[in-house]
């Protein structure tokens, strides 16, 4: 080795440099650190809570299955409603592709009061249909209280209530077999359903069974909407022959729907969305930087003296350049990983909140610390410079 | 004889506008001598300091310290020329604030290429040399003038340098202090330093064996004492 040749600072000395600079000042160090990691925070948040919304999103799909079609009369050619004949139900069940198949058919002239007192016209917008008791199994939705129809009270007047039906009609859970006023008669609630995810629509509705639909309120069969869960290779299949077997007269009437897409498409949304919240942690992330660049100038206009001891004991302005790009650096992964931390909580207490799974995707907090030394490092770069250009003589003279 | 430490031939050092601060100074500093550069402010005495620390490059003549033309050397060698052969000590101590004095000597030795556990064991022996062995975990505000200076020489001290440049040592201490720093300084001497100490004060000059005195950026007066 030449006797002129500059010794090379240890990576442990550099790291001892970096955090000396930033423990004379403390709340400097606080403050800066702080605007990354307000920025860094809102970034994992915002993609933390987006993805646990999805995953949530995804937990439900793959509870629900992707595998339920739904198929409705649809208008015919002359703008009329069309309906379904009866039969089809049976004929549906003969494809051995279809594991399940179960109708509601509305009771248009229906409507549901709490009791007889209630006037007319406050319906609640409730809509009242006829149930095929295998329904709830179709759609693989559950019974929040009480219970479900089965072969006896599909024959007596029995009314289950959808999740938010029973809020509207004022029926908590401790009443189960209270008596409403259904159709000009009192029926008796046996059960409520949990929210059906699947089905959005069931929940505004009361159902009573085929059966009593029939002996009761003059229902005429005519199913409104068909479900039918197909085997999960076949989901295409089906759907490529429901509308000719469930109304082999008039096939292009029928409207086939497949309700897991609308929560498909609600985790698609979602994504967007995301986008542009995280366009909004970047520019916060930002700020931050600049925050940091502002507190490295100041701090190598303050510490000239010290630049210039350094000099005179032999650091080179490499090492110098070295010492607060580092601190820089330290700086800002300070905040990042402040932010991390933060970011992963809010995520975890809006997730429990909420009662989704928590999901973090690995890279989220791995490209925050990697968007921080980014930003420590440009931010670091020009005050560095800017310090081991400084003349050994000048900056001594500094005092 | 060996070459000597310091060798300076007809430098000059010019600031923009025509101001110079040194004229066409010679002057050569022997191996373990002690020198003291004399003159009343704005002299050019700490120009001289600077350029005789590598720490400002002359606008005319040779400098070469031990032998090595300063000219020639870029700036991290002149760095590493720095960080082995010279120690600088300075008017106001330049002690980080906030650092044990065991620190602040062992820092010294950062660019040397020495690792910590060495460092600190080398300041801990400077520390006792200038006679601080018990302040050394004592922080710079909780140390007394002299000790600030003496911790301040052990930072130079510790490297083991060929040469020793003072910027007016004594200038911030009360004159016992200050006289414990010059026994310090006249100790180091001895035991082989070369030790350049730069002063206006004619009385501490008077106590060195050579006396460089200056006027007006030149070398006016070169006074060697008689061996006795």
């Amino acid at each position: 080795m030449s006797p002129l040749q500059p010794a090379r600072l240890l990576p442990i000395d550099i790291l001892r440099l970096a955090a000396y600079g930033l423990k004379a000042r403390p709340l400097r160090v606080v403050l800066s650190a702080l605007g990354i990691a307000i920025g860094i925070a809102a970034m994992i948040a915002v993609v933390g809570i987006s993805t646990s919304s999805r995953a949530q999103l995804n937990q439900l799909l793959q509870e629900l299955g992707t595998n339920l079609l739904s198929a409705s009369p649809g208008t015919s050619l002359f703008g009329e409603a069309a309906t379904m004949p009866p039969e089809s139900v049976a004929m549906l069940g003969r494809i051995p592709e279809v594991e399940r198949v179960s109708a509601i058919g509305a009771l248009a002239d229906a409507r549901i009061y709490r009791s007889n007192r209630i006037p007319a016209s406050q319906s609640g917008g409730l809509a009242v249909y006829a149930a095929r008791l295998d329904l709830l199994e179709t759609l693989g939705a559950t019974v929040a209280a009480g219970a479900w129809l089965n072969e006896a009270t599909a024959r007596y007047p029995a009314v289950v209530l959808g999740a938010r039906a029973a809020t509207r009609l004022g029926i908590g859970r401790g009443l189960i077999g209270q008596p409403v006023w259904l159709g000009g008669r009192w029926f008796t609630v046996v059960g409520i359903l949990a929210p059906v995810s699947l089905v959005p629509m069931l929940d505004l509705s009361v159902l009573i069974g085929w059966p009593a639909g029939e002996r009761y309120l003059d229902f005429d069969g005519d199913i409104t909407t068909l479900y039918v869960r197909a085997a999960p290779a076949a989901v295409e299949t089906v759907r490529g022959i429901l509308a000719p077997t469930a109304n082999p007269e008039a096939p292009n009437e029928v409207d086939i729907s497949r309700p897991s897409d609308a929560l498909a498409a609600e985790a698609a949304a979602d994504l967007a969305f995301t986008g542009l919240l995280l366009g909004l942690g970047a520019v916060a992330l930002l700020v931050g930087g600049i925050g940091v660049a502002n507190t490295m100038v100041i701090g190598v206009l303050e510490r000239r003296a010290e630049i210039g001891l350094r000099r005179s004991q032999g650091a080179t302005r490499g090492h110098i350049r070295l010492q607060f790009l580092g601190e820089a650096l330290l700086l800002s992964l300070l905040g990042g990983g402040c932010g991390v931390v933060i970011g992963a909580l809010v995520t975890m207490g809006y997730a429990r909140l909420q009662g989704w799974p928590v999901d973090i995707p690995a890279w989220v907090p791995l490209g925050g610390m990697a968007a921080t030394l980014l930003i420590g490092a440009v931010a670091g770069l020009y005050p560095a410079i800017r310090a081991a250009r400084l003349a050994p003589t000048e900056a001594l003279s500094a005092g | 004889m060996s070459q000597p430490i310091v060798s300076l031939e007809n430098v000059s050092r010019a600031f923009p506008g025509g101001v110079f601060a040194l004229r066409d100074v010679s002057l050569e500093i022997a191996r373990g001598e002690l020198v003291a550069i004399v003159g009343p402010s704005g002299s050019g005495k700490s120009t001289m300091l600077n350029i005789i620390g590598t720490l400002d490059r002359a606008s005319a003549g040779t400098v070469a310290i031990d032998g090595l033309a300063v000219e020639a050397l870029n700036d991290s060698q002149l760095s590493a020329l720095r960080a082995r052969r010279i120690g600088f000590v300075f008017q106001h101590f330049h002690l980080s604030p906030g650092v044990s004095a065991l620190d602040n000597v062992a820092d010294g030795l950062l660019y040397t290429g020495t690792a910590l556990g060495e460092r600190r064991e080398r300041a801990a022996a400077a520390l006792a040399e200038v006679g601080l062995a018990h302040r050394l975990e004592h922080r710079p505000h909780q140390l007394s003038g002299g000790e600030k200076q003496r911790t301040a020489i052990a930072r130079a001290l510790a490297r083991r340098p060929l040469l020793l440049l003072a910027d007016e040592p004594t200038g911030a201490l009360d004159s016992t202090s200050g006289e414990g720093v010059v026994q310090l300084l006249l100790g180091l001497h001895r035991a082989g330093t070369a030790v350049v100490v730069i002063t206006h004060d004619r009385d501490l000059a008077a106590r060195f064996d050579r006396q460089a005195a200056m006027r007006d950026g030149r070398l006016v007066e070169d006074l060697r004492r008689a061996e006795p």
